[in-house]
């Protein structure tokens, strides 16, 4: 009975210790791919960084009045003006709805019947 | 254990037989058997102390070995722990009040030779020189041959320079990586944006540190770890910015001035929408400070903060303003205008001689000093002096600019009535737009004290009663009638109701007097003047007209002109809407039942 126990307790130590080897290694490889991500995010970051510093350098004023005067005659682009702005009640009410043509066909195809 | 009794019966009898009082046996026993108990406890109180010095010991151990190893290790990023918004840039961005960029970090590289390590230095140099032509090839091959172990050859380099210098491969020359401050709208609002320079330098990284404007005053908060990169926040408008630059620039090229300065502040919470000082500079390639002549001339120079300048008939609204809200006078009173006015030796004269008697309203209207001097007279000198101080005219303004805290007004000395008097319509007190743009706020804005801000205000402060609420809206009344009918009627802008006043005042000479035909022409308006938004504040230096027979040079004839291009210009970009019937093109119609 006794020499059953520590048979059992042999093994059990030695399943704990691969246990523990396993998960070592795991945990190694998990931080490694976690350091590797943060690396992957942090080149990233630098990427938008980048891009959107770019964006705000295309985006300036300076160049969008320069470009806007080049394709004037495309764009016809002008500054914003006080008589821009328009009122709700300038907006026209919707025309009365016309009786719908759908029908039309049919009537001259009737028409044509009854002659 | 055996108890000893307090009373042993073999000694109560032998001492009752010899006479004695027994109770002396017990009270002795008594106390034996206390002094065995308290001898116990103490040995056991002992023992617990020992036990808790001990386990304090070793506590303040452990965490003095833990203090001992965090010290004397390399600091280690932690591993396995999730990046938030990670401190990648070590200085925030900053932007406007929508968001858009106006300071961020690009990430570049520095190169740095270290000439032990070279191979062949004289082709290194070579190849350097013609990599960057402001490198002189000779310098160069002498630093490399000569004992030194390290030099930095350029702080910034771009890509394409980077790999130009790869090509010379010359294991001699290395790079650091750099994180470089850039300003992607150039010079657009470099006055407030100020500059970035490096600080400490490393191989591995460099500080990047603020030198003027904002990054100097908020260095400490943009390179805080604890803000989590989170942007500071401006009360700009970048389109604002962009569109009075615009005008201004054109303004001051066509009224012949050398400098111009605007500011565009909001009335009720002293944010300022747009600041612009002209001439200026790109914040990217911040040019270095004059060595000599007037620090004035610099473009560095921010004249709507730093330049105090004597505002002229603009400061004539304050005194009005005062002798209406303490009672003296009303808008229809008559002062006398007779002129030209003498105070001892000094005379006080008009641009035109406006007869006996001016109501007050046209006193304002047609600009007269003497009327002003009359009004300012009644008010007397201490009155005047703590009005003016409530408005802010005697101290710097609270601006959050590295530069605004030593823009100190000029404030005449002794106060005489003849200061009382010149001061009135602006001259002998020099302050700058900034101030005159705070002033008109809390003027107009019913009459609460504004101070000025390049924050986004996240809450509204009233600030401390200036003027009654009736006064405020009174002087907004003569400074509409200034435009429609006066000094600034070049100012009219359908739509906006633009009320402001002019002021012209000659430029002092550096030793005393004053110039003959150099002006500093300022206009401040406020818009629209029934429910007032926004002041504007534009300031030419030496301006003149020359369309007309005879040079002008007056603000009714340079300043308002541009002001009035501004508004229009800004007014809808801010999403004012004019209060005109708006014209009927592109398809629109009318509709009525």
């Amino acid at each position: 009975m006794r020499s059953l126990l520590y048979v059992l307790t042999a093994f059990a130590v030695m399943g704990l210790a691969f246990w523990a080897y396993r998960e070592n290694y795991h945990t190694q490889a998990e931080v490694a791919e976690a350091r590797r991500l943060q690396a992957e995010i942090a080149d990233l970051r630098e990427r938008l960084g980048v891009l959107k510093a770019e964006w705000a350098y295309l985006n300036r004023p300076d160049r969008l009045r320069a470009l806007a005067e080049i394709n004037f005659g495309r764009l016809g682009l002008l500054p914003m003006e006080p008589r821009q702005f328009g009122d709700v009640r300038e907006v026209p009410y919707p025309g009365l709805s016309l009786l719908p043509v759908s029908d039309a066909v049919d009537a001259i195809a009737i028409e044509g019947a009854n002659q | 254990m055996i108890r000893t009794p307090l009373r042993p019966l073999a000694r109560i009898l032998s001492a009752r037989a010899s006479g004695e009082n027994p109770d002396t046996i017990e009270r002795a026993n008594l106390r034996d058997r206390h002094e065995a108990m308290r001898d116990k406890a103490r040995a056991r109180a002992e023992g617990r102390l020992l036990l808790l010095g001990a386990a304090f010991f070793a506590a303040f151990a452990v965490v003095g070995m833990r203090m001992g190893v965090l010290a004397t290790t390399e600091p280690e990023e932690p591993q396995a722990v999730a990046s938030g918004a990670s401190i990648l840039a070590q200085r925030a961005d900053i932007v406007d009040r929508r968001g858009r960029v106006l300071a961020t970090n690009l990430v570049t590289h520095a190169l740095y030779a270290q000439p032990q390590l070279m191979v062949d230095p004289a082709r290194a140099a070579k190849g350097l020189a013609i990599v960057f032509p402001d490198l002189d090839e000779k310098q160069l091959l002498k630093d490399f041959t000569g004992a030194r172990k390290f030099l930095w050859i350029k702080k910034k380099i771009s890509p394409e320079q980077m790999q130009l210098v790869h090509e010379i491969g010359d294991p001699g020359l290395l790079f650091g990586p750099r994180e470089m401050r850039l300003y992607p709208n150039g010079a657009l609002a470099a006055h407030i944006l100020g500059g970035a320079s490096f600080g400490r330098e490393g191989v591995a990284s460099a500080e990047v540190i603020g030198t003027a404007g904002v990054e100097r005053t908020f260095d400490a908060w943009l390179r805080d770890p604890a803000n989590n990169g989170a942007p500071l926040q401006l009360s700009l408008d970048l389109t604002v910015q962009s569109t009075v630059e615009e005008v201004l620039d054109g303004g001051m090229k066509l009224m012949n001035a050398k400098g111009a300065a605007a500011v565009l502040m909001k009335v009720d919470s002293g944010e300022i929408v747009s600041m612009v000082s002209l001439p200026d500079f790109d914040p990217n390639d911040r040019p270095a400070p004059l060595t000599k002549g007037d620090a004035g001339d610099s473009p560095l120079f921010n004249r709507a903060v730093q330049g105090v300048y004597e505002l002229g008939s603009t400061f004539k609204i304050f005194a009005v303003g005062q002798a209406l809200d303490l009672g003296l006078v009303g808008p229809e009173t008559m002062i006398d205008t007779k002129g030209p006015m003498v105070w001892g030796k000094f005379k006080i004269r008009d641009f035109h001689n406006y007869g006996p008697a001016l109501s007050v309203r046209d006193v304002i209207i047609k600009s007269s000093n003497i009327g002003t001097a009359h009004i300012a007279q009644t008010i007397g000198a201490e009155r005047q002096q703590t009005f003016l101080k409530s408005l802010g005219f005697f101290e710097p303004t609270a601006v959050e600019l590295a530069e605004a805290a030593s823009a100190r007004p000029i404030v005449p000395r002794k106060w005489p009535e003849i200061t009382t008097m010149t001061v009135s319509y602006g001259h002998g007190l020099s302050a700058s737009p900034l101030h005159l743009a705070a002033a008109y706020a809390s003027m107009v804005n019913g009459g609460t004290r504004v101070t000025p801000t390049l924050l986004r205000a996240k809450s509204q402060m009233t600030g401390a009663r200036i003027v009654s609420e009736d006064t405020s809206a009174r002087v907004r009344t003569m400074l509409r009638d200034v435009v429609r009918k006066g000094t600034a009627t070049f100012a009219e802008v359908p739509g906006y109701e633009v009320g402001g006043k002019t002021g012209t005042a000659d430029k002092p000479m550096p030793k005393g007097g004053y110039y003959k035909d150099k002006v500093i022409a300022t206009f401040a308006s406020v818009f629209p003047a029934h429910d007032p938004q926004y002041v504007l504040v534009v300031s030419l230096d030496e301006p003149v007209e020359t369309s007309g027979s005879e040079p002008r040079r007056t603000a009714g004839w340079t300043a308002v002109p541009v002001a009035a291009e501004i508004i229009r210009r800004v007014a809808p970009l801010m999403g004012l809407r004019p209060e005109v019937e708006p014209s009927t093109e592109g398809g629109v119609t009318l509709v009525s039942n």
